[in-house]
């Protein structure tokens, strides 16, 4: 419109009246024109956005060809037997063994497109930051699946919508059912008990109290946390991470602290030399009573269907008699 | 006999304030901690929450920031004069860029090699600098007409820009735990969290500042112009090696301690500069005195403001740092 205009405006300069009348006629027809659009949308829009979201949920085929870029929502689509069908996973992705097999397709931040393309999937799951690659894939006509990280009870829900969307309902049904009997049995198992104050570490620079970042209150760590029967000495910091200071843990003096590592460390000097790093905070309840606890595996960092099982051996660390 | 007595007078009042910042700065915190019950001897240490906040907490923090900024502070000062440039600072012949590419190397590779409680990525980062300071110096002492400050400048500035993309490329191969640690470490963090590493930095620092010490009756001759400096009987190019290297080292040490905190080296200059005039036997000891009281106080707001959780030291310096001294500007010009 405002090309039109202009090109009505330099058409005559002279006659300005000429001019005027154009330009005024040219509006005058293009209101016309929005007016109709506007009536057009008004009649039609409804109808329309609902037959579009009637296909969309009537239509959408069950997927053949998956390619995951979140490992929690690969190891979810294995848990219901949608396994098979992944052809592509992320760089990140570690279980289950099927996945190291399957050809890589970047991560979170350098997803290849390219790559994701040539693998012809009819399904790509994606992290809800990955606006670019989701207009591409769009672009080419193949749909996403948009996730984020959320709390606990957003992985249950993640699992029932991939079950939706994979024409597995049933398989995803189980899983999560299963799931929440597991966590039930731990809330009751844990129900009554005292609440140890918990600091949960998740990333430490090695052998040195520095860059020490835990969790805050919100996040499925957070969450498990608190299911597994801990206080989170961070939890009125409304954040999934926080950067805490050898001060602030000084000063919040935690029971018991939790430091969750997705790989393992080799028990012996290295283990022995993680705890004296600890020990440096000498007046910290779970330093003086020895209940610092390394809990390693990928099942404490990655929110998918084994979350249940860190949140079991959470329950082993904080409450040691009431698992066996 | 007059100058002697402003040299003092300035030193001493500079000492003074910095030894009240560092005085008043670990009884201050997100905690409240009462100053009787870190010196009760009665209690034991393990029972003690106030004495360890005070003692492994907030001193090493307090000591390294006031070395950390007396280094920087000192080193811009000595960089500007040598280099005949206002804009100069420590981190503009391409030390702190290898510190720094050392650091996110030892980081993206996951290094874990101590040595005397000491981490591999302060470790690191030193080599890194000291790298960096044997290429600048290669470089500037090429042309075998001794050592060319242009050249010194040039290809401190070249190795800047190259590390940097270096640097972007190690972080792009980085797991992105990694490379968010990496640009953390980039922010400046002075929460070192023991002593070894400030006791590991110390012997540099300590080389570093004596010949500081021998340094400022040269730098005001060099700031005259090196004919001038010459026909006075000053050698030039020794006082340029000297100059060079106690700046680099002192860079080297303190962004091996803290990261590259920006703003302290170039601020502080020229604040004090401002402040006491352009003598250098009054603006070098004054600088370090004050980068070191400028930097802990930063330090402080950084850790205070938003408790529980703490800011980046580097973003308070240059907060503070820069409309203070854009105000200082306008009001003296």
């Amino acid at each position: 419109m405002a090309l039109s205009e202009k090109v009505l405006n330099t058409k005559d300069t002279k006659d300005t009246k000429n001019n005027y009348l154009n330009t005024s006629a040219a509006k005058r027809g293009l209101a016309f024109g929005r007016k109709h659009v506007l009536a057009f949308r008004k009649v039609f829009f409804v109808p329309f956005v609902s037959f579009v979201l009637f296909l969309g949920a009537t239509t959408q085929p069950e997927p053949h060809r998956i390619v995951s870029l979140v490992p929690a929502l690969t190891e979810m689509l294995f848990a219901i037997g949608a396994g098979p069908q992944v052809v592509g996973v992320s760089s990140y992705d570690k279980f289950p063994t099927d996945v190291q097999s399957l050809p890589r397709v970047g991560a979170l931040l350098d997803p290849d497109t390219e790559r994701i393309l040539s693998l012809k999937p009819d399904l790509v799951i994606t992290y809800g930051s990955q606006v670019d690659l989701q207009t591409q894939l769009q672009r080419a006509s193949i749909a996403t699946f948009d996730y984020r990280h959320g709390g606990l009870d957003h992985i249950l829900v993640t699992l029932r919508q991939l079950g939706r969307r994979t024409g597995r309902m049933k398989e995803a049904e189980t899983v999560a059912t299963g799931i929440e009997a597991r966590i039930n049995a731990i809330k009751s198992r844990v129900a009554g008990k005292p609440r140890p104050r918990t600091l949960l570490v998740f990333s430490r620079d090695p052998r040195a109290l520095r860059n020490i970042y835990v969790s805050g209150g919100s996040g499925f760590l957070h969450d498990m946390l608190v299911t597994a029967g801990g206080q989170d000495v961070f939890g009125d910091v409304k954040r999934e991470s926080v950067q805490a200071t050898t001060e602030t843990i000084l000063a919040r003096s935690p029971d018991v602290i939790l430091e969750i590592r997705p790989d393992d460390i080799p028990a012996g000097k290295e283990l022995d030399e993680e705890m004296a790093t600890w020990a440096r905070l000498a007046s910290v309840p779970a330093v003086r009573n020895k209940r610092v606890y390394f809990i390693t595996g990928q099942q404490m960092t990655v929110p998918g269907p084994r979350v249940v099982e860190g949140i079991e051996r959470m329950v082993r660390a904080l409450h040691p008699p009431a698992v066996k | 006999m007059n100058v002697r007595k402003r040299i003092t007078i300035v030193v001493l009042a500079n000492a003074a304030f910095t030894l009240a910042v560092l005085l008043v700065a670990p009884t201050v915190g997100s905690t409240p901690i009462a100053l009787s019950r870190v010196f009760d001897q009665s209690m034991p240490w393990e029972s003690n929450v106030d004495a360890q906040i005070f003692f492994v907490a907030r001193l090493p923090r307090v000591l390294s920031g006031a070395l950390v900024g007396a280094a920087l502070a000192a080193a811009g000062v000595v960089l500007q004069a040598m280099l005949r440039n206002p804009l100069a600072t420590p981190f503009t012949l391409g030390v702190s860029a290898g510190g720094a590419l050392g650091a996110m190397i030892a980081i993206a590779l996951g290094l874990d090699v101590g040595v005397l409680g000491v981490t591999s990525v302060p470790i690191a980062s030193f080599i890194g600098s000291l790298v960096a300071i044997a290429i600048v110096y290669g470089l500037a002492t090429s042309q075998k007409r001794g050592l060319s400050t242009n050249v010194l400048l040039l290809a401190g500035v070249t190795l800047n820009s190259f590390f940097s993309a270096l640097i972007l490329f190690v972080q792009f191969i980085a797991d992105f735990t990694q490379a968010f640690r990496a640009v953390r470490w980039l922010m400046g963090d002075l929460d070192v969290g023991s002593y070894s590493p400030i006791v590991a930095a110390l012997p540099f620092l300590v080389c570093a500042f004596a010949v500081f010490a021998i340094l400022p009756r040269t730098l005001n001759l060099l700031t005259l112009g090196e004919d001038v400096a010459a026909a006075r009987g000053v050698e030039v190019v020794t006082a340029h090696r000297w100059a060079f290297f106690s700046a680099s080292l002192a860079t080297g040490a303190a962004v091996s301690l803290g990261g590259p905190i920006g703003f302290v080296g170039i601020i502080v200059p020229h604040l004090v500069r401002l402040m006491v005039g352009s003598d250098h036997r009054v603006v070098l000891p004054a600088a370090a005195l004050f980068g070191a009281a400028f930097t802990v106080l930063c330090d402080l707001v950084a850790r205070t403001i938003i408790a529980p959780l703490e800011l980046p030291v580097g973003i308070i310096t240059a907060l503070i740092g820069g409309p203070f001294f854009l105000w200082l500007l306008v009001k003296k010009s």
